[in-house]
């Protein structure tokens, strides 16, 4: 057994240490080891975006990051999106336009649709589709999904 | 439990059902809070991990176990040998859970190890030996029919055969529906069209992994933790295969991640607690998305050729299918279900089914959204497609002419009560889709589809709490928005508000026996036992506020969430609303509470009628799905954002289907492509928005009208894409996937010596 | 009495006879008749069949009536998905 490796991160805003393998996944280390069950493993090798997290601003996979990766990090996942008791538009949006049917899917999309939406405030339909081409969903058929950015989009630009 | 006469749906306004409010677990579900069946996690608890068979067909020689045993941090190793053979129903499911004596797939476990850390569990598997002695495999339906194909079970002798064959085949069964006889059919046609048509096995394609939490103690009491469409079948089933009492296993559902099918038998859960029970540890076994490519319930592929006759006035005058079905390693694809739905649509006075189940050295089927009827819907509504281009008929006309109307005898039997496919054809010829305007390149195809829906063993526990606020717990997972329907539904009855009611899914020791969450019966079954289960309170509330009042039980009735004298001779009281009924229970009598156990029935079948407009690029193949409108009959919608949203998410599992989704095996019998990469299902970037109509012909048999309406959206697509495609591509496509290169290829072979520019 | 139709592949168990008369009164009655007179169709019944009454379809459910006059069908076991 490898010596295990020492990182030092922020996750959420919040400053964590924490012990893990060097070939551990950063997915793994949020679920197993911090309790983060938000982020969820779908496919292990990048191709369904449920295990999106932020990480210093930008979106990846989770599962393809390594977890020693995120050492002087930022980390960013759903649970990190919600200020407090109170939902962020997405979130509310996803619920008020029924865009989640089973949900595994849904913390990978609010997670990639809040980082088109800071990036792009104004997407078109197009642009929001393919911003979130790396976002697997299997129940919805992704209609209400889009619906649901479109209206948090708008939402946003009003406050 | 029949239409209730006074809920005529013309005149009567529901308070709640039919309204748009929150579903309940959709909070912890956009924060992550949502618990899963990966996300529970226990004390001390291993990692279990399943050895798989790399080889399509071998027999097992020896697994030696000792190595592997003696690693430090490895707690418990199982093979066959550690599951019980009892109930001859549960064989196939054994046989597939692991391999005894032989593996039949590439995939098929083997043995399974328990550890303290994912990392020695999976260096546990790589130091069992296992002794193989390969053997010729099969992965194709049509080679797996042919005489000297291998044959994978020795004891195979094809039923519903009269005189029954003498030697062992591959093909497990014979079936047969219809009535008249075709042929005489062919001979009264104008134009007769038979055409071949192949589909390629696909997955559900749920993003969650199988995944399970076992434990078990010494005492032979466990509990497990499992994301499933049928906690109280995957109760019994390990059970029966653990030999343990039912009732000391627990089972609880998690949220689940989708199964539309897949997730309605076992496949590790046995392993889990096999594992468990030998380390005297909780075992952790979440499969891989490898794994459940290659060893979970796939549907089956199909090689099927159908015959339609019809006159020049469009009556179709006679029908013939003939499906093959592949079902992997063990008996019970649904071909049968194919047969019987194939031509369910029309009323036909000659018309002949006749489906094969055939095994291949494949991973054993499950369920996949309505199983076996996509596929032939496919075959049957091309070649009804090809006729009304022949005879110059609008296709709506041509479906209309020859309809399924109440009073039909169907093509597998009985007469239709009841039913809405006219009416799905009407709203689609009326729809702005049918007249908009086609593009280059572009074409549209509709196609009609049937499910049959069913009930089932149900039952509910609504229970009243001090402060007049609801728990309803129901026993069926909640797969589709159910708990959201049954809300509005207890609500509705009680005459209180949705939020005033919480549904939960209760574990296997909370509740009675439930079916499992499928053929589209939840809001169907349990909406019918919670229906009941409130009026079941109300009598009681009733009985208390009589007391209260001291006046007959009868002579008090229940109005707007209030107990209320029956009329002024029954005495001058205020209403009493649920709440303070509630308030004073325990002085009164108790705890009040309604319950309903049923085998539920008068489930109503439902149709739908799919158009789309695609668009393929002559250079690449590619084809586009422009637009896409889908009209179903749903009876009566409980919450219409869910009943769109299962209308959607059909109509895109069956666009995947349709355009790129298919196994691969290759010529060594393995699977090529068990990953999201090579297994492309849709993604945003693929799709516009898909329109949706609800059609609400009341069924029937349900208070309210319901019918099932999860399975009947995945049964037209199939068929209206590969109209639309080979309206724009100038040729017709005869098999799925219609992926670029395969579309090329047709493309390319219909203008022949013509070239391509 | 009851007229009772088997659906396609039950035919074969009895010879391809289709259309029997039995005297049952509700659904468990008419697959134990059907059994006992018919050994070869027994074991299928047994595994499991879906009975429909008047185009309403049954699973599992023995003491269910059926109705003098009504159509009935026997049709194999159907789940769904």
């Amino acid at each position: 057994m490898m010596p295990q490796v020492r990182v030092s991160t922020t996750i959420n805003g919040d400053k964590v240490d924490y012990l893990c393998e060097p070939d551990e996944t950063l997915l793994d280390v949020l679920r197993n080891r911090l309790g983060l069950t938000g982020s969820k493993e779908g496919c292990g090798t990048g191709d369904c975006g449920a295990c999106s997290v932020m990480l210093d601003g930008r979106v990846v996979c989770s599962c393809l990051v390594l977890g020693a990766e995120a050492d002087g990090r930022k980390v960013g996942t759903v649970e990190g999106i919600a200020n407090g008791d109170k939902l962020h538009p997405l979130q509310d949006k996803f619920i008020e336009f029924a865009a989640l049917q089973c949900g595994v899917c849904t913390p990978g999309f609010i997670v990639a649709a809040k980082a088109l939406l800071d990036r792009n405030p104004d997407p078109t339909e197009t642009e929001i589709r393919f911003g979130l081409a790396g976002n697997l969903c299997r129940c919805t058929g992704y209609d209400k999904i889009v619906r649901a950015v479109q209206a948090a989009a708008a939402e946003m630009r009003k406050g | 439990m029949p239409l209730d006469s006074r809920l005529d749906p013309a005149t009567y306004k529901f308070k709640v059902v039919g309204t748009r409010p929150s579903r309940p677990d959709g909070l912890d579900k956009v924060t992550g809070r949502a618990k899963f069946g990966a996300d529970a996690n226990a004390p001390g608890m291993l990692v279990g991990k399943i050895l798989r068979s790399p080889h399509p067909h071998a027999r097992i020689r020896r697994i030696n176990t000792a190595k592997a045993a003696k690693l430090p941090g490895v707690k418990a190793i199982v093979t066959a040998e550690d599951f019980r053979e009892g109930d001859p129903s549960l064989r196939d499911v054994l046989h597939n859970v692991m391999a005894r004596g032989r593996a039949l797939y590439d995939g098929h476990a083997v043995a399974a190890a328990a550890a303290t850390t994912s990392s020695i569990a999976r260096k546990a598997l790589q130091l069992i030996e296992v002794d193989y002695e390969i053997l010729p495999h099969v992965t194709d339906v049509d080679a797996a029919m042919k005489p000297g194909a291998p044959i994978l079970h020795s004891d195979m002798i094809t039923a519903n055969v009269d005189p029954a064959p003498k030697k062992a085949s591959n093909i497990a069964a014979r079936h047969e529906f219809g009535h008249g006889d075709p042929e005489v059919g062919f001979k009264a046609a104008d134009l007769v069209i038979e055409r071949s048509f192949k589909t390629e096995a696909t997955h559900q394609g749920y993003i969650e992994p199988h995944a399970c939490l076992a434990s078990v103690g010494s005492d032979g009491q466990g509990e497990l933790w499992v994301c499933t469409q049928g906690h109280f079948m995957v109760r019994n089933a390990c059970a029966e295969l653990l030999g343990m009492d039912v009732s000391k296993l627990r089972v609880t559902a998690s949220e689940i991640g989708g199964g539309f099918g897949g997730k309605t038998t076992v496949f590790i859960e046995p392993i889990a607690l096999a594992l468990s029970r030998k380390a005297g540890k909780p075992v952790k076994l979440v499969m891989t998305r490898e794994e459940v490519f290659r060893a979970s319930g796939p549907t089956s592929s199909s090689s099927i050729t159908v015959k339609i006759g019809v006159k020049k006035d469009g009556r179709i005058t006679g029908a013939h299918a003939d499906i093959r079905f592949q079902g992997g390693a063990f008996a019970g694809s649904p071909v049968s279900l194919g047969a019987m739905s194939a031509f369910a649509c029309y009323d036909l006075d000659h018309v002949k089914a006749v489906g094969y189940d055939v095994v291949t050295n494949r991973p054993k089927q499950a369920a996949y959204r309505a199983p076996g009827a996509p596929m032939v819907a496919f075959a049957v509504e091309s070649v009804l497609d090809e006729l009304a281009k022949k005879i110059g008929m609008d296709p709506i006309e041509l479906r209309l002419k020859n309809a399924a109307k109440e009073g039909t005898r169907s093509s597998y039997g009985p007469k239709y009560n009841r039913v809405g496919l006219s009416q799905c054809l009407e709203a689609a010829r009326k729809h702005p889709h049918y007249k908009a305007p086609l593009g280059p390149n572009q074409g549209r195809g509709i196609a009609a589809g049937f499910w049959f829906n069913f009930g089932g063993q149900t039952c509910v526990s609504l229970n009243i709490n001090v402060d007049g606020t609801v728990v309803l717990a129901v026993g069926t997972p909640d797969i589709g928005g159910s708990r959201a329907s049954m809300c509005l539904i207890a609500a509705e009855e009680l005459g209180i508000g949705y939020d005033n009611v919480r549904a939960v899914v209760a574990d296997t020791s909370s509740l009675g026996y439930n079916d499992i969450s499928e053929g589209s019966r939840v809001t169907f079954s349990t909406g019918l036992a919670t229906i009941e289960a409130a009026r079941d309170a109300i009598g009681k509330l009733c009985a208390r506020a009589a007391k209260i009042w001291d006046i007959p039980a009868d002579a008090v009735v229940w109005e707007n969430g209030h107990a209320k004298p029956s009329g002024p001779n029954a005495g001058n009281f205020e209403p009493l609303s649920l709440a303070e009924i509630a308030r004073t229970a325990a002085k009164t009598g108790g705890p009040i509470a309604g319950h309903h156990e049923v085998n539920a029935d008068g489930a109503g079948v439902s149709f739908a009628v799919h158009m789309t407009d695609a668009e393929v690029d002559r250079e690449t193949g590619r084809v586009q799905i422009k637009r896409y409108t889908v009209i179903q009959d749903a009876g009566k919608a409980i919450h219409p954002s869910y009943v769109e949203g299962q209308f959607q998410g059909g109509a895109v599992q069956g666009i995947g289907w349709a355009l790129n989704e298919e196994y691969i095996y290759g010529k060594d019998g393995r699977l090529q492509n068990p990953g999201f990469l090579d297994y492309r299902i849709p993604v945003a970037s693929d799709l516009p928005m898909i329109d949706t109509v609800i059609v609400e012909v009341p069924n029937p048999g349900h208070p309210y009208g319901v019918r099932g309406v999860g399975e009947t959206s995945i049964v037209p697509p199939l068929a209206a894409i590969a109209n639309a495609v080979s309206a724009a591509a100038g040729v017709r496509l005869t098999e799925l996937p219609m992926s670029p290169p395969q579309v090329l290829k047709a493309m390319d072979a219909e203008s022949g010596a013509k070239g391509r520019h | 009495m009851v007229q009772v139709t088997l659906s396609g592949s039950l035919k074969t168990a009895v010879g391809g006879q289709s259309e029997f008369e039995v005297e049952a009164a509700n659904i468990h009655q008419l697959l134990s008749r059907l059994g006992q007179d018919h050994p070869r169709l027994k074991p299928m019944l047994e595994r499991g069949v879906a009975v429909s009454i008047d185009g309403q379809i049954y699973r599992d459910d023995w003491f269910r009536p059926i109705p003098p006059g009504s159509e009935v069908f026997i049709l194999p076991r159907m789940a769904g998905g």
